[in-house]
């Protein structure tokens, strides 16, 4: 392709201005990016071209700009905001999130607090309920007491300490009508472990011991009041440490308290 | 010369780009306006519409198509014509009516830059009517080669020659 002649052509003119087809616009643009020296031919004819359109505007639009500016402003902030404010709803979002784990969080901690609370309240309610039948089995078993001691066909034995306890002492309120007898053991000591302490109905001629029972759960009762059958013919009572179980016959070195029965009136 | 670097920083959304690109071709496509429109407000608002389009049709521009400047021109003759079309500019009394660029440079006492200015008002001067025609049809008014040929009644290749002639006639006017 002759260059010179290409330029000479009036073409490029034609290409500033717009009056090309399209086809041949680019055509002309593959041109001007092969050769500098038609690209240098283009500037100039724009540039001259841009000289005589500026003189043609009544004065400069600089001022203009400000406003235009503003405008795309306007684009901006419509274009960008959204992006902002996808942005803001995302932070939101988290930071709803983080709140809302946060909250049941401390709910849950308030949760357990408030169950162990109540917990406690219901373990102290249940003591409190235990505590309150166990006054009432008491005031019972004391009622139960007090109406025996005040029984007319009760017979009050009391047992003095032996040998193994010189202190020890125990009453025996036998109701000879009902074939029962209530041994008051408060002040006979605390068992040792493994031990037991029986009571025993004795015929004095001859001496013959008939066991009427064991003063079991020692240690739990309270009140240290037991009650025990006894149908004998019974003319003193004794009681003896012996193992855990009882025996057949007492264990005479280990009797605690012994008393006789006062003869019937 | 096309600043290539700018109008991919503008193509990239640079406000400043843009900017900088309004400087180097609003006062020439104002120009181009005006001289369709006749009317400084409207001109403005053209002008206004002409570089948000800039803005927001940037990445549709493409150097194989043609020139930045050419772009900017077409969005710009094309927007001032549906002006003249349109309904407010047809009701609006049109009390100073130039032709075309001549007349417009004819009445200007404005002109942006010293030197320029006197070498376009000695090319005004000595400007041949064919060239008038030429390049008020082809640059100011957007014809194509092949309407304008119709218009002046001349073959295709006299256009390309003839106008080539008139636009050297201006480059050296200027380069004076």
């Amino acid at each position: 392709m002759d260059i010179k002649e290409y330029i000479s052509s009036g073409i490029l003119e034609l290409y500033v201005y717009g009056a090309l087809t399209e086809a041949e616009s680019r055509e002309v643009s593959r041109v001007l990016k092969e050769h500098p020296e038609v690209r240098k031919e283009v500037e100039e004819i724009e540039i001259a071209l841009q000289k005589l359109s500026t003189a043609s505007a009544p004065y400069n639009p600089e001022a203009l700009l400000t406003s235009i500016r503003s405008k795309l402003g306007d684009k901006k902030s419509i274009a960008l905001p959204t992006q902002k404010r996808t942005n803001w709803v995302a932070y939101i979002g988290w930071a709803a999130c983080l709140l809302l784990f946060v909250g049941l969080f401390f709910l849950m901690q308030d949760n357990n607090q408030l169950r162990d609370k109540l917990n406690a309240e219901r373990a102290r309610a249940a003591q409190l309920e235990q505590q309150i039948a166990d006054a009432r089995d008491d005031a019972e078993k004391a009622k139960d007491l007090l109406a025996i001691l005040r029984s007319k066909n009760i017979s009050r034995i009391p047992l003095q300490g032996q040998a193994p306890a010189p202190e020890a002492y125990a009453t025996v309120f036998w109701d000879q009508e009902d074939n029962k007898a209530y041994i008051d053991g408060k002040e006979l000591p605390e068992p040792p472990s493994g031990m037991v302490y029986q009571v025993w109905s004795l015929k004095l001629d001859p001496l013959t011991p008939t066991s009427i029972g064991l003063l079991s759960e020692f240690q739990e009762d309270e009140n240290k009041i037991f009650t025990l059958e006894n149908a004998n013919q019974s003319e003193a009572f004794g009681i003896t440490l012996e193992p855990e179980g009882g025996s057949e016959t007492p264990n005479l070195d280990q009797l605690y308290v012994l008393g006789t029965v006062a003869a019937a009136p | 010369m096309q600043q290539d670097g700018l109008i991919l920083e503008l193509q990239n959304g640079n406000q400043r780009a843009f900017e900088r690109l309004y400087e180097l071709y609003s006062e020439s496509i104002f120009g181009i306006i005006y001289s369709i429109v006749n009317d400084e407000k409207i001109a403005e608002e053209i002008l206004q519409d002409v570089f948000l389009k800039v803005w927001n049709n940037a990445s549709s521009y493409n150097s194989d198509k043609g020139r930045f400047f050419t772009w900017i021109l077409n969005i710009a003759r094309n927007a001032s014509i549906d002006e003249l079309r349109s309904k407010r500019h047809k009701n609006k009394q049109k009390n100073l009516t130039a032709d075309n660029f001549v007349n417009v440079l004819e009445n200007s006492t404005h002109f942006s830059s010293k030197t320029d200015a006197i070498g376009v008002k000695k090319y005004i001067a000595i400007l041949k009517p064919v060239c008038k025609k030429l390049i008020d049809l082809l640059f100011f008014k957007g014809f194509t080669q092949k309407e304008t040929a119709e218009e002046l009644q001349m073959p295709l290749g006299t256009v390309k020659t003839k106008n080539r002639a008139c636009i050297n006639k201006l480059r050296e006017l200027l380069a004076e």
